[in-house]
């Protein structure tokens, strides 16, 4: 019999290894991110794509998300539109079947729970729409639980051997998530009523959660920069219905809110939007913690 | 009425989930407690109304239309371009004087099973009184290989170069850098962009560091190649890049490309009696990217960063005016150009781009025709603003300083627009 040689060896050795234990998780935006981690543990490594600090509508397909996407087992978005601008390009070039559109890999969050805003009218002279409704689902902590449930059985799918691992994390996970609602509900009752305007409309989730009503949105149209003149439109209905505050996420402009919070006389509360998007918004547990303190904080 | 319907599926959903497990059973009652509440206040549009088009619309694919025009003030008569020293198609040059509308384009795309993704761009071009119609990219593409590899195949822009890839209209400028415009063209003649039919075979490295590698092998009968040599695969070509971030801020890009074609009585110059080259032309490229923005965020601030340089190799002969008097010759061209874009407040951008081209001296006996270079290389300076009232629209002004032609320098204005309606297209980095 002839030797092997210990070179050959040695590859065949690695190659014959059984697949790397963690799955490899593309997350586009941070919210998912820290869920993958609460129900993976240490069986999954993430990547997240954006930031806090970034409008996940407005990415570039970066050389460096095609490389991370080319190496991923699972990829986790909002979907309903939010990441079209870039997403499918990075998609269609990282040369990874397993991600694609159709396959367990690719899991789009915004599938699994009820949206709000679904127009009712499809034309762009309303602005950027998005024909499935509102993707900003994140703001409503029982979104999130709802993704969860889903996303554990994508989870096992991927990784049958990990099934009761991941199935026991999210019963402890959403033990601990359903008491944090019933809590962060209690401690906001106060909120609900409350009159508010928001710089972009991505809040109407967190808007049906807490009983807050919009009544203005410093957008003209959903995606088109505030300008001078409907920000004296709206500070001129601002003075028929006074409003308690004006929402913005951490990565929008402070420019149009700290304007019209100047001569509106109400604050401009900053939420983080997602985790990271303040000191505060550790996880997503104090993600939520912050966003509802931030809110009381700003009521009269 | 409503309401009866929902009360129905309330009570069917109510004995199906029964059997379900309490957290799904939650889960459902808490989105059929937030249906109703939007029934009740009407917000929601009723469920069999929406996301139910005609069946056979449904797998209409995304549709998306690019309209552009522009009002073009030259000082010189644009009869009168060249660039001394490189043969030119006949469509190449700054185009008309006054009001006119740009290519009008058609894109269809979607997946075409779970396997494929298809691709198409038609391009409406005015042409005196009539309207042709380029086909400008045709392609399938794998979505399923294993490895990294994706395979394409049909007409399609080749991935050489930075801008190659892009439709001239995402380009942030009114017309190509110089280089392109000398040294690349298209199928319909159009210049500035490498398209041909072929196959292309793409690799992407399972790296932290962004790496694909990339072949393609063309038909050969757009410009630098021409006449279809080798019965039909007439050019072929090379390319790697690598990209990555640094830090939040900074995204970057870096390729290399190689463009080998082999031209059969390629007609340049007039289309009556054209100038003719046979022989090989190769080209050999080097690109670069640099984006900067705050937090990696663009919406409000960036700038980018890009250059490319080019060589081109051509030997072969040269047949002036197509007098059938074929000229040995062997020469070559380079050009580079370079451009920074500033988005100093959200919807405004400001671009300056410098664009210069070289060619080698000629023999005496090609004196006096296109690849003479009359002692001169070709030059211009453009800058530009531009004004985005959303994502989907822009308004942009440029000015050109344009020293192309020997001796004479022209002053050139563009007013244009580039709106996009329906499908919202996702762009490459």
């Amino acid at each position: 019999m002839k030797k092997l040689n210990p070179l050959f060896a040695g590859l065949l050795f690695l190659v014959s290894l059984p697949a790397a234990a963690e799955i490899k998780v593309f997350a586009c935006e941070p919210e998912w991110a820290a869920l993958v981690q609460e129900l993976g543990g240490d069986k999954v490594s993430v990547f997240t794509a954006t930031t806090a600090r970034q409008d996940p509508h407005h990415i570039e397909a970066r050389p460096s998300l095609i490389a991370r996407l080319r190496r991923a087992d699972l990829l986790v978005c909002t979907g309903a539109e939010l990441e079209i601008g870039w997403l499918p390009v990075v998609l269609r070039q990282s040369g990874n079947s397993a991600v694609q559109p159709g396959r367990p890999g690719y899991f789009e969050a915004a599938n699994h729970v009820q949206k709000l805003e679904i127009p009712a009218r499809l034309d762009r002279a309303e602005g950027d729409v998005h024909a499935s409704g509102n993707p900003h689902i994140q703001t409503d902590p029982r979104n999130i639980g709802a993704v969860a449930a889903a996303l554990v059985r994508r989870l096992a799918e991927i990784e049958p051997a990990g099934a009761n691992y991941f199935q026991t994390r999210h019963r402890d996970f959403a033990q601990r998530w359903d008491a944090a609602i019933r809590r962060w509900e209690q401690q906001a009752a106060r909120l609900r009523g409350a009159r508010i305007v928001v710089q972009h409309k991505g809040f109407p989730y967190l808007e049906s959660w807490l009983g807050l009503r919009q009544v203005a949105a410093l957008e003209p149209k959903p995606g088109m920069e505030p300008t001078s003149g409907h920000l004296v439109e709206v500070l001129e209905k601002l003075q028929r219905e006074p409003a308690q505050m004006i929402l913005r996420a951490a990565y929008s402009d402070d420019r149009a809110s700290e304007w019209l919070a100047e001569r509106a006389k109400i604050p401009a509360v900053v939420l983080p939007f997602t985790v990271g998007g303040t000191d505060q918004a550790k996880d997503l547990f104090s993600l939520f913690d912050d966003t509802v303190q931030r809110l009381l904080g700003a009521m009269p | 009425m409503h309401k009866l319907i929902f009360m129905t599926a309330l009570m069917l959903a109510a004995t199906a989930a029964a059997a379900e497990p309490a957290a799904e059973y939650e889960q459902r009652v808490r989105e059929l407690e937030q249906r109703v509440r939007q029934l009740e206040s009407g917000s929601a549009p009723s469920a069999a109304g929406r996301g139910t088009p005609a069946a056979p619309n449904a797998f209409n694919p995304a549709i998306s239309v690019v309209l552009n025009a522009r009002y073009a003030a030259f000082e010189r008569d644009p009869a009168t371009h060249a660039l001394p020293g490189f043969a030119l198609g006949p469509d190449v040059g700054p185009g008309e004087r006054g009001l006119s509308l740009g290519e009008s384009e058609l894109v269809f795309d979607a997946n075409i099973d779970p396997n494929f993704y298809g691709s198409l761009t038609l391009a409406l071009a005015p042409a005196g009184r009539e309207t042709e119609v380029d086909l400008e990219e045709a392609y399938i593409q794998t979505l399923t290989l294993p490895h990294g590899l994706t395979v394409k195949a049909g007409r399609f822009n080749s991935r050489i170069g930075y801008l190659n890839e892009s439709h001239p209209h995402a380009d942030d400028f009114a017309d190509r850098p110089l280089p392109y415009r000398a040294m690349l063209a298209n199928s319909a003649g159009d210049e500035g962009v490498y398209a041909d039919d072929g196959v292309q075979l793409r690799w992407v490295a399972p790296t932290e560091l962004f790496l694909e590698l990339g072949t393609e092998l063309f038909r050969g009968q757009s410009f630098p190649a021409g006449g279809a040599a080798h019965r039909g695969k007439g050019a072929y070509t090379a390319f790697m890049h690598v990209g990555g971030d640094i830090g939040a801020n900074h995204a970057w890009r870096l390729g290399v490309s190689h463009l080998n074609t082999d031209a059969e009585n390629r007609a340049t110059g007039d289309e009556t009696t054209p100038d003719l080259f046979t022989g090989s032309s190769t080209l050999n490229g080097v690109d670069f990217i640099w984006k900067w923005a705050p937090d990696g965020n663009p919406r409000a601030r960036y700038f980018k960063l890009q250059a490319e340089y080019f060589t081109r190799d051509e030997d072969g002969t040269f047949d002036p005016a197509s007098r059938g008097t074929p000229l040995a010759y062997d020469g070559k061209q380079k050009g580079w150009y370079t451009q920074a874009v500033y988005q100093f407040m959200p919807r405004w951008r400001a671009g300056l781009r410098i664009d210069r081209l070289k060619a080698d001296p000629v023999d005496a006996g090609l004196a006096g025709t296109a690849l003479d270079n009359q002692g001169h290389d070709p030059k211009r300076t453009s800058a530009m603003l531009d004004f985005s009232h959303s994502e989907f629209s822009r308004l942009r002004l440029q000015f050109n300083r344009d020293e192309s032609r020997a001796l004479v320098k022209d002053n050139q204005w563009y007013l244009q627009y580039v709106m996009s309606l329906g499908a919202h297209g996702a762009h490459s980095f």
